[in-house]
């Protein structure tokens, strides 16, 4: 059972419960489905979901471990491409990390049961101080 | 100097609190050893072989003397009467403890000082030309560019978990004395033919135990454009840098099997892409920045008296460069004593430092990447008394440029990594070389060891480079030759089988007569003369006729 952390804390996974129903981003041309999620790894390329962002409710990025950072540059290539559904990580992140993943335009990150009993909600929303990166930023982009 | 704002105070606050936290969640087991060791990595702390080890940014290598106090408390406090001055511009305390450590970097945060980002696989320190605002030769002061890169790389939100290390150096000079062609990022500031000022953009430099010279991959880049510029090269390099052998792991390597072209292609791609989501930097910012490194008022009409003394003059022919106006100097401060630790300071020697900064050298000091210290802005009337003051702190050594300007990695005595040692070899060179008409008969010649592969004594640039590396259990040394770090970057070439602790000092020692021999004339450096000969002479000083010649060590 999966835990997702937004900013307003732990929280069940909506989109699941709802029916929702993941395909990985090579399986998305062999489906015509919308509301879609769907799985983008980290060697795939952010590049072919373009044409299908309309169709597409929910965008997973796993990372294989804390210590691989290649989601988070493939979150910001999502958005500076024009995605602005839900973007979601998942796997092994740490509530450290929780602001970083923010800012680069994840919505939410998806947690398993033990981590989020060994780090607790308020480790995660831990308020986190503005960025430097802020001020060299124009703001059209939801990151 | 740079200032802090209020947000570059509350940053720097905010994250000795966040790392205060971290260790308190490592104990409560929230974290574990894993899950922290970036963190305490992230905020410059390593474990090394007998202790931790802090290591404070010492940002472009640029502090004053209210600062270096400081340096010289935290020794005083925290560790034992002294601190390490590195090949990047960062000072090391090499006994803190672990508890003690949020309190050391409140005291850095007390002076605007920080251990943010000087470990870990991340945007590190950004490095400069120690000469910055000074040099005569200097295009543009290299340290608003460093300052305004320091800000964007901090806590950068999509580059802290890069494949590897990850490492900027900023010229302003055509004389590069920021070893740019030997970073990750080397910038060298450069104007384009209506004389508009940007940067040509160097990539895959490194050493490491895969050196490779830097390759420009934008020869021109505007100025507006250099944020969004690096972070298109940081985001390639994020997603296409290899992560599957940490030895592979550089942007030099991803340049390498790449190829430079095709890499390019992938940056210029990325940059057309993120481009937009920079505004120009706020100019109010940017006013504030260049402001903060405004030259300081220099004294004028003072009588500069000639010099007599032997001992003095002989220290200013060494150690004391031109400045770019003709009545002041740049005074260099060896942090390399005969027989003594390179880059090694005493709290006492700090004071020192701080006070003569603030008397004779309008409060502004630097650290080198050849692990001295730098008095950048000297009226030439008061160098015999910067001179006498050095004097009475033990710092007036001079041999700044010659063969006992040794650098050197912290090696097997302090280093976790080290397969040999590295200071002792160091020490017992410039003892050899003690005699300071020899070293000037010699003239320049920049030796540097390294006690492991890693390479941090930059070995593979040194003029002679000295590797130890474990035989068996026996510490050996390999010997590079011809190598350079400025602006005519080369990797040293092997001369053959390496040497035992008891045979390299002798061997350096006949490398240094083989030149002599061989040198046109004394105004013929010894990288010279081996640029003209190539490795013969050297390599029959070192091996003579023994059956070895040549055979891989």
């Amino acid at each position: 059972m999966s835990v997702i952390v937004t900013d307003t804390g732990f929280g069940p996974d909506v989109f699941v419960e709802n029916g929702g129903q993941f395909v990985s981003a090579s399986d998305l041309a062999l489906t015509s489905a919308t509301r879609l999620g769907v799985d983008l790894f980290n060697d795939a390329d952010p590049g072919a979901l373009v044409d299908h962002f309309e169709r597409i409710a929910l965008i997973r990025i796993p990372f294989p471990s804390f210590a691989d950072g290649r989601g988070f540059s493939l979150a910001r290539q999502l958005r500076s491409l024009g995605y602005t559904g839900r973007l979601r990580a998942s796997g092994h992140l740490i509530s450290d990390q929780y602001k970083h993943a923010r800012k680069v335009g994840f919505d939410e990150v998806e947690i398993d049961f033990d981590l989020a009993t060994r780090q607790p909600e308020p480790q995660w929303l831990r308020a986190a101080a503005p960025g430097y990166l802020e001020k060299f930023r124009s703001s059209r982009k939801a990151a | 100097m740079y200032a802090y704002t209020d947000f570059d105070q509350a940053f720097v606050r905010e994250r000795v609190d966040a790392f205060r936290d971290q260790v308190a969640r490592r104990i409560n087991g929230s974290l574990t050893e894993d899950e922290f060791k970036p963190h305490r990595l992230m905020n410059g702390l390593y474990l090394q072989l007998h202790a931790y080890m802090l290591r404070v940014a010492i940002p472009y290598g640029t502090l004053d003397g209210r600062q270096m106090r400081q340096l010289a408390m935290i020794a005083d406090r925290w560790d034992k009467g002294y601190g390490h001055f590195t090949t990047r511009q960062n000072i090391q305390f090499n006994w803190p403890k672990l508890a003690d450590t949020p309190a050391m970097l409140d005291a850095l945060a007390d002076v605007e000082m920080h251990a943010i980002q000087t470990s870990g696989n991340c945007i590190r320190n950004v490095t400069s030309d120690h000469f910055a605002g000074a040099a005569a030769d200097e295009i543009e002061d290299p340290r608003p560019t460093a300052e305004l890169i320091r800000q964007w790389s901090t806590d950068h939100p999509e580059f802290l978990y890069l494949p590897r290390k990850f490492k900027i150096a900023v010229t302003g000079s055509p004389n590069d004395r920021a070893a740019a062609k030997a970073h990750d990022i080397g910038l060298r500031m450069v104007r384009d033919d209506i004389g508009a000022p940007g940067y040509e953009v160097l990539v895959g430099g490194g050493l490491g135990r895969t050196p490779m010279i830097a390759r420009v991959v934008r020869a021109f880049l505007p100025k507006a454009d250099l944020l969004p510029y690096l972070e298109a090269i940081l985001h390639v390099y994020n997603l296409e840098g290899r992560r599957d052998n940490k030895y592979k792991a550089r942007i030099k390597i991803l340049a390498h099997e790449t190829g430079i072209d095709e890499l390019r292609t992938r940056i210029e791609a990325a940059f057309e892409r993120i481009r937009g989501d920079f505004t120009a930097p706020d100019p109010a910012t940017v006013a504030r920045i260049q402001g903060s490194f405004a030259a300081p008022d220099f004294a004028t009409d003072r009588e500069i008296p000639t010099i007599a003394d032997p001992a003095l003059r002989s220290w200013v022919d060494t150690n004391v460069a031109d400045h770019r106006r003709a009545d002041h100097a740049m005074v260099t401060v060896s942090l390399k004593p005969i027989g003594g630790t390179p880059g090694d300071a005493t709290s006492d020697q700090m004071r020192a430092l701080a006070e003569i900064a603030e008397t004779y050298a309008y409060d502004e000091l630097r650290i080198s990447h050849e692990q001295n210290v730098v008095l950048p802005h000297v009226h030439r009337a008061d160098l015999p008394a910067v001179y006498a003051a050095l004097r009475e702190a033990g710092l007036h050594t001079a041999n700044v440029g010659l063969v006992s300007d040794i650098i050197a990695c912290p090696g097997m005595d302090y280093c976790a990594l080290a397969t040999a040692r590295s200071i002792p070899i160091a020490q017992e060179i410039s003892t050899a070389f003690e005699d300071i008409r020899r070293q000037r008969d010699i003239g320049e010649l920049k030796i540097k060891i390294s006690g492991c592969i890693n390479a941090c004594g930059h070995h593979h640039v040194g003029h002679i480079g000295i590797l130890g590396l474990d035989r068996a259990g026996v510490e050996t040394y390999q010997i590079t030759l011809g190598g350079d770090a400025t602006e005519t970057a080369a990797i040293g070439e092997r001369t053959g089988r390496g040497f035992s602790y008891e045979e390299i000092v002798p061997a350096v020692e006949r490398l240094v007569d083989a030149y002599l021999e061989v040198r046109e004339d004394e105004t013929e450096t010894f990288l010279e003369t081996y640029r003209r000969v190539g490795m013969t002479p050297f390599k029959d000083a070192l091996y003579g006729s023994e059956e070895e010649v040549g055979r891989a060590a």
